[in-house]
């Protein structure tokens, strides 16, 4: 393992310490227990809260800030955050309209975020986000992973508690947006969780792990390297095959975002993006907004993710909205 | 039940998870994603970390605090579904006071039954419960019948056996492995794995103990 560490036990608390003040014009860092904040505290609204394991960055802390989130809860990485972290957050940060968590698909996260709202004392709702189209049977699962499609359930629903929405109007919208997106993830290597101190799973230079979740576990199957075209044209089917097994009409324009996993340049995301733009555009969905970089990460693994988000007029407007955090900023 | 056994066991089990670092390990990135050692082995230190602080107190409100600790520090799946073992177990003891077998047994069944709930999950979904549950079933039987310690946890040892590997040949449906389907087949669970570890650890010093 070659990796920029001082102390293994101290990677978190560094690197959040780095975001912090990188970033201060935006963000706060809160420890015991780890928790990060807006700057400036928002009045009026829902506040919106995520979390998750470390090593997905800039998810969740790199969208606190207008438009996006009040606070977010980091874990160890790869592992859910704790009750009293959320807890912590919460009191932060809630302004009497209410807090809505969103929370990743994902046993652990569900368990942890699902103790801290049975202790809240107040009024809170959460979004369960479930883009991953990966597992084929869901009779296998009780439910998908949540992805790289949670930043768009981010975005739109801090825009949404923006305009001083309520709480139920929130997580309607978030759960809209979740069911109208579908991702799926190609993995090339992988990750290296630095406690563990070697990859998590092997994989031949000749082979690619089709449907690999964000923490290197495995996916639908394990293929055969071929060109960038004949892999992203399957996973695009597996896009528009999801959808349509949902019954989720795909017949209007849709936001594609291509998210890689850590390890992969950016040209090579852009490559993705042309191919699946184009295959999209074939089964008539107009590709109205784009997104391509490195926005929900697997630590250094190599690959990236496809993500489509059928936009309507009220997801579109969410989306465009304004909003400035440290990882995503326009319109202000 | 003394709360320095209770603690006895604890500095035992942290032992015996490093020990088995490697098992642990490679069945977790055989199918999961390589973090649960890492969880297993920060939750039984600072378990074993509170022996001071804990050995004063009776065994319930030890067992609460256990839980509690566990709750803020391990995160993941495994936090809240050791917390919810411990703090139920806890609940019964404070009542029945835990002094023989039979009263250990029924703690040990709230505590399995609270972590069924929270995780929503059942034996057969190749996950911790597919241990848990017969042992919590074999210990109760063997107590009833009025076995001695040294026979109940012999029995809870094969049960934990049986029950670890019985989750070979199942497809997860709950937790990280859930994702797989049938490639998760022919890979014993991470989870079962260290609570196998665990109910031997208390298992053969209860057994040592006796002799």
């Amino acid at each position: 393992m070659k990796k920029f560490i001082n102390h293994l036990d101290n990677v978190l608390v560094e690197s959040l310490s780095g975001f912090a003040g990188a970033h201060s014009d935006l963000v706060s860092l809160h420890l015991e227990p780890t928790f990060l904040t807006r700057q400036n505290k928002a009045k009026n609204k829902v506040a919106i809260i995520s979390g998750g394991g470390s090593g997905h960055e800039p998810l969740h802390a790199g969208y606190i800030g207008y438009g996006m989130l009040d606070a977010a809860c980091p874990g160890h990485v790869f592992t859910s955050p704790t009750p009293d972290q959320m807890i912590a957050a919460a009191e932060a940060v809630h302004a009497d309209k209410g807090v809505l968590f969103i929370v990743k698909n994902y046993a652990g996260d569900v368990m942890n975020f699902e103790m801290a709202a049975e202790m809240l004392p107040f009024e809170n709702a959460t979004v369960l986000t479930s883009d991953d189209c990966a597992v084929i049977d869901s009779t296998y699962t009780t439910g998908r992973r949540g992805v790289a499609g949670t930043m768009i359930v981010e975005k739109c629903v801090g825009s949404l508690a923006e305009t001083g929405a309520d709480l139920l109007a929130c997580k309607t919208l978030g759960d809209k947006v979740n069911t109208r997106t579908a991702s799926i993830g190609v993995a090339l290597t992988s990750c290296t969780v630095p406690a563990a101190g070697r990859p998590t799973f092997d994989i031949a230079d000749s082979e690619i792990e089709v449907g690999v979740g964000i923490h290197g576990e495995p996916g639908r199957r394990r293929e055969t390297m071929r060109d960038a075209d004949a892999i992203v044209n399957d996973c695009v089917d597996a896009i528009l095959a999801d959808f349509k097994a949902r019954n989720v009409s795909v017949d209007n324009e849709a936001l594609l975002l291509i998210n890689g996993f850590g390890a992969t340049p950016l040209m090579e995301l852009y490559v993705i993006y042309n191919t699946a733009a184009k295959l999209i555009s074939q089964h008539g969905v107009k590709i109205s907004r784009s997104l391509v970089g490195n926005y929900v990460t697997a630590l250094d693994m190599a690959g990236a993710s496809i993500t489509l988000c059928l936009l309507d007029n009220e997801i579109k407007q969410h989306w465009d909205s304004p909003v400035h955090t440290p990882a995503l900023r326009w319109g202000m | 039940m003394k709360t320095s056994n209770l603690l006895s066991a604890s500095l035992a089990i942290h032992a015996a998870i490093v020990a088995n670092e490697s098992d642990i390990e490679s069945l977790d990135r055989a199918i999961g994603d390589g973090d649960h050692y890492i969880n297993m082995k920060r939750g039984t230190e600072v378990v074993a970390g509170m022996y001071n602080e804990l050995l004063p107190l009776p065994a319930d409100e030890a067992l609460n605090k256990i839980g509690m600790k566990l709750l803020s520090t391990i995160g993941g799946a495994s936090g809240p579904l050791f917390a919810s073992f411990f703090m139920s177990m806890a609940k019964v003891i404070k009542v029945n006071g835990g002094n023989n077998p039979l009263e250990i047994a029924a703690a040990f069944a709230a505590g399995v039954q609270a972590i069924m709930q929270r995780g929503k999950a059942n034996v057969g979904e190749k996950t911790m419960l597919d241990v848990l549950v017969p042992v919590s079933t074999t210990f109760t039987l063997s107590a009833l019948e009025g076995k001695s310690l040294v026979e109940i946890c012999h029995a809870i040892k094969l049960a934990a056996d049986i029950g670890l590997e019985s989750t070979r040949a199942l497809v997860a449906t709950k937790g990280r492995a859930a994702g797989l389907g049938e490639r998760a087949i022919g890979h014993l669970d991470a989870g079962a794995k260290s609570c196998q570890v665990m109910l031997y650890t208390v298992c053969d010093l209860l057994i040592k103990g006796e002799n």
